[in-house]
């Protein structure tokens, strides 16, 4: 019984884990490359959330729905980059900090004026419908599954664009060292611009697909930011594979905190102080585990810039 | 001249504050709103310490300010509400915390640093959320204000106005004379050049460590007043978005000088109010606001006026 | 009189960028008097050599005694209160600070504990008195309420001396002292590093040779990591390997 409530957590903390990694990848890229600090860039997964859950209602098709939601929150972000972002290269990073979170402010009170307080409902996929039994009397849903898959296929593809491409290229130097980057008189505009609609369109991939078994909400996106600050932390600032590694950790530790903790303590406390302390401790065990890793490290595991 | 000058806007603003009850403010909601005002005021300050004074930007003061608050829960819970417990309390829960945090998030700078600030305050918000005995999410009511010497008199509006504003004007000179001292001279030093800092003997992690930990301190007083004022704690307290205002406060404001974090606090206060009273999606109207005035408001408020004489001499 | 201690001794100094030897087996004595310049061609290796003297980089092999002591593993700061003052290359006076505060914060690091939070520090006599000496010795004391960002940039590098000697330091670190600076103003700082020879014991890395040979007891000569000899100005001016190492350099 406990063994397989561990394999349901675990596959339930690597599923969230390739969420994360998602919205991380560009965030961390974007930083890496433009030393340009997003806060907004959880609003794009809430907006991908949206999109997907609206137009999978519209057009009756979740397929059909991921499909339009990907070029629109594309879209999104790039008009994001026009409006604000591009006047924000060039400022330090308070400002930055600061007029991103006006932005979140602004679409996250949109998206509450657009389609309401209360949480939208997503229904899972036709195709993706069902459980599968992983083990005698162990059922997992396929959607789950399927994101796990999707998540790691896109990781994937990820890894051979930045390692394999020319483009690829230019955006690990940019992230080592940019200066050098714009003086081989590559357009840093037009990477920048690539690097971002790039990042904007993963968190909006993200949101479509956790649509279905999340509750699509105003301010969905800033939680999710903000553990995917924690990734890019851990994993170190600029670094995919750090990210990617960084992501699962925080997945499996937060999901398996939150959810084993109250269960462990007791063992060795009374049902209800244990319970207390494991819902008080699983909710800080991510970022104890991120200062501990700090400690050791201060520049993450995967440090993309030297020196 | 120039201490005349740099005094004389702190001044107006506190005289202002002392004048408001007797000058058409004197009502409930709106001793509430400037009592609210003074408070964050007064968080901010120490906030400005570590942004203008350190060069340290955190996104997770709110937690410190929550962590002072909750310092009064526990307290009321467990039936003490003497102010002379409960301040230092406070003052102290919250200047650990600030002291166990910053010890690792200060070994960071720059956006690091913004980040590591981002998730310990994240962290404290979950918690609050997760500690049922105080409530959990929907937060706790106090039983009552904080009593001193046994007498309940905080629970006068106009003495507690004052009260606040009292400590608002010690908060603003204990922070002037901080920046001014010996280990303010270092702390500036470490932010204009830590290498040249370190070059003439100081290793600047400790002064922003101790720093830090002075913020916190002033976030747990203002917190525990905040409780008192609400009569109320809840996990949003702790929000990172709260965070986010007060550094918007500061830069509002200005970062040249700590009364800056005076002006900005009293400020958006009065503009989120009048927002609020306008439209209950006033968000959208404050969020773009939010942002041309980090775009175009580079002095902040208090540089509005130099800012506006640059523009018309050309 | 017996020869005094030396000041500062590298013993076998290593460092590697990659497969690059940058430092290659240093050794160097630096007497508790006088100028030892440290010269060499571009991509000798001399800032990496200040840099690991200095404390803000770590050597990945060999030893640094200062004043007898081993200091190969402390950082910049600690260094610094031991007496080991550096002037920076390109120069990190704080803009922000008047020219009197600059240097008063270099007296205050030896001056009691820092951690003193509410007497202003600009009204402590014993610390202005102390700055406005060490400005007074570069020349720069008229210029002390003047903040540090207006300053010219020969001025500037004046102030750089200036905070470096209210450490006072037991040996003067200068990356390029004369670097940027004008003739006149290379004329002034001259005058003011032979005034100090005397008193204090300098490190010295520069570019500009006549400055070098007019102004040093000794010259080391770095190329591509090694030193490849020290002596005397005189000996250094006829080392064949020196001028082979220079050859189709400008000088």
């Amino acid at each position: 019984m406990t063994t397989q409530l561990l394999l349901v957590q675990t596959l339930n903390g690597l599923q969230f884990g390739v969420l994360l990694f998602l919205v991380a990848a560009g965030l961390t890229l974007v930083f890496g490359v433009m030393d340009f600090i997003n806060l907004a860039h959880g609003v794009q997964y809430m907006l991908g959330a949206y999109l997907g859950a609206t137009l999978a209602a519209a057009t009756g098709s979740f397929w059909a729905g991921l499909a339009l939601a990907l070029p629109a929150a594309l879209g999104c972000g790039l008009l994001l980059e026009w409006l604000v972002f591009r006047h924000l290269y060039a400022r330090d990073h308070l400002s930055q900090v600061l007029a991103t979170f006006g932005v979140i402010l602004f679409l996250n009170e949109a998206v509450r004026v657009l389609w309401g307080s209360a949480p939208l409902q997503t229904p899972t996929p036709e195709a993706l419908a069902g459980g599968i039994t992983l083990m005698p009397g162990l059922q997992y849903p396929v959607y789950r599954l399927a994101i796990l898959g999707a998540g790691l296929g896109t990781a994937a593809l990820l890894w051979l664009l930045v390692e394999r491409t020319r483009a690829g290229a230019l955006v690990r130097a940019g992230a080592s060292n940019a200066p050098m980057v714009a003086a081989l008189g590559v357009d840093i505009h037009r990477l920048f611009m690539l690097v971002f609609g790039f990042g904007a369109m993963l968190a909006g991939f993200a949101g479509v697909m956790a649509a279905p078994i999340l509750s699509v909400e105003p301010g969905m996106g800033d939680t999710v930011l903000i553990l995917a600050f924690v990734v890019i932390v851990i994993g170190g600032i600029g670094s995919v594979r750090g990210a990617f590694l960084a992501a699962l950790l925080v997945g499996v530790i937060e999901t398996l905190g939150r959810s084993l903790l109250p269960d462990l303590l007791r063992l060795v406390l009374a049902p209800s102080p244990a319970r207390q302390a494991g819902a008080a401790l699983g909710s800080m065990l991510v970022y104890m585990a991120m200062a501990l890793i700090l400690a050791v490290r201060p520049r993450g595991l995967f440090p993309a810039r030297a020196g | 001249m120039e201490r005349l000058r740099a005094a004389a806007l702190p001044l107006l603003i506190l005289g202002l504050l002392a004048a408001a009850p007797f000058i058409g403010f004197g009502a409930g909601h709106e001793l509430t709103l400037l009592a609210r005002a003074m408070i964050l005021g007064m968080a901010a300050l120490g906030l400005w310490l570590l942004v203008g004074g350190a060069g340290l930007v955190s996104l997770g003061h709110a937690a410190l300010l929550g962590v002072g608050a909750y310092a009064v829960v526990v307290m009321d819970a467990a039936g003490i509400t003497e102010a002379a417990i409960v301040a230092p309390s406070a003052i102290g829960a919250a200047a650990l915390f600030a002291l166990l945090t910053g010890a690792v998030a200060i070994r960071t700078t720059g956006v690091h640093f913004i980040m590591i600030t981002l998730a310990f305050g994240q962290m404290g918000f979950f918690t609050a959320a997760s500690l049922a005995v105080y409530g959990g999410d929907d937060g706790y009511t106090l039983y009552g204000r904080t009593t001193l010497g046994g007498a309940r008199w905080l629970e006068d509006r106009l003495a507690f106005h004052y009260l606040c504003l009292g400590l608002l004007a010690a908060t603003l000179l204990a922070c002037r004379a901080l920046l001014a001292s010996r280990f303010g001279r270092v702390l500036r030093a470490t932010r204009e050049n830590p290498l040249r800092a370190a070059a003439v003997g100081f290793n600047p992690y400790p002064y922003r460590l101790v720093a830090y930990t002075i913020a916190g301190g002033i976030a747990g007083l203002a917190g525990a007043l905040l409780a008192n004022a609400t009569e109320f704690v809840a996990p949003s307290f702790l929000a990172w978005q709260r965070s986010g205002d007060l550094l918007f406060m500061v830069i509002l404001g200005g970062l040249g000088s700590p009364q800056g974090a005076l002006l900005g606090a009293l400020a958006m206060v009065l503009v989120e109010e009048w927002l609020s009273h306008l439209t209950e999606h006033w968000r959208l109207v404050f969020g773009p606001l939010l942002i041309l005035a980090v775009l175009f408001l580079r002095g902040g408020l208090e540089g509005l006026p130099a800012q506006l004489r640059r523009r018309r001499d050309g | 009189m017996a020869e005094p201690a030396p000041i500062l001794q590298l013993e076998g100094l290593r460092k590697r960028f990659g497969g690059l030897a940058v430092t290659d087996d240093v050794s160097l004595t630096v007497a508790a008097r006088g100028i030892h310049a440290v010269i060499g061609p571009n991509g000798a290796g001399k800032t990496t050599l200040i840099h690991q003297i200095s404390g803000t980089l770590a050597p990945d092999a060999g030893r640094i005694r200062f004043a007898g002591r081993d200091i190969t593993t402390l950082p910049l700061h600690r260094r610094a209160r031991l007496g080991l003052a550096r002037s920076f290359q390109i120069t990190a006076v704080l803009p922000g600070f008047s020219a009197l505060e600059n240097v008063a914060l270099a007296v205050q690091s030896g001056a009691g504990s820092s951690f003193r939070f509410c007497r202003p520090a600009a009204a402590e006599a014993r610390l202005n008195t102390a700055a406005l000496a060490a400005l007074a010795e570069v020349g720069l004391e008229h210029r002390a309420a003047v903040a540090a960002g207006a300053l010219s940039h020969g001025e500037k590098r004046q102030l750089e001396l200036a905070i470096a000697l209210a450490l006072q330091p037991r040996l003067l670190l200068l990356d390029e002292p004369l670097a940027g600076a004008g003739p006149e103003e290379t004329e002034r700082l001259i005058g003011i590093l032979r005034r100090l020879k005397s008193a204090y014991a300098i490190l010295l890395v520069e570019h500009d040779m006549q400055a070098v040979f007019a102004l040093a007891d000794r010259i080391s000569v770095l190329s591509l990591g090694r030193v490849i000899a020290t002596g005397t100005p005189e000996a250094i001016r006829a080392d064949p390997e020196v001028r082979a190492a220079y050859l189709g350099e400008e000088e």
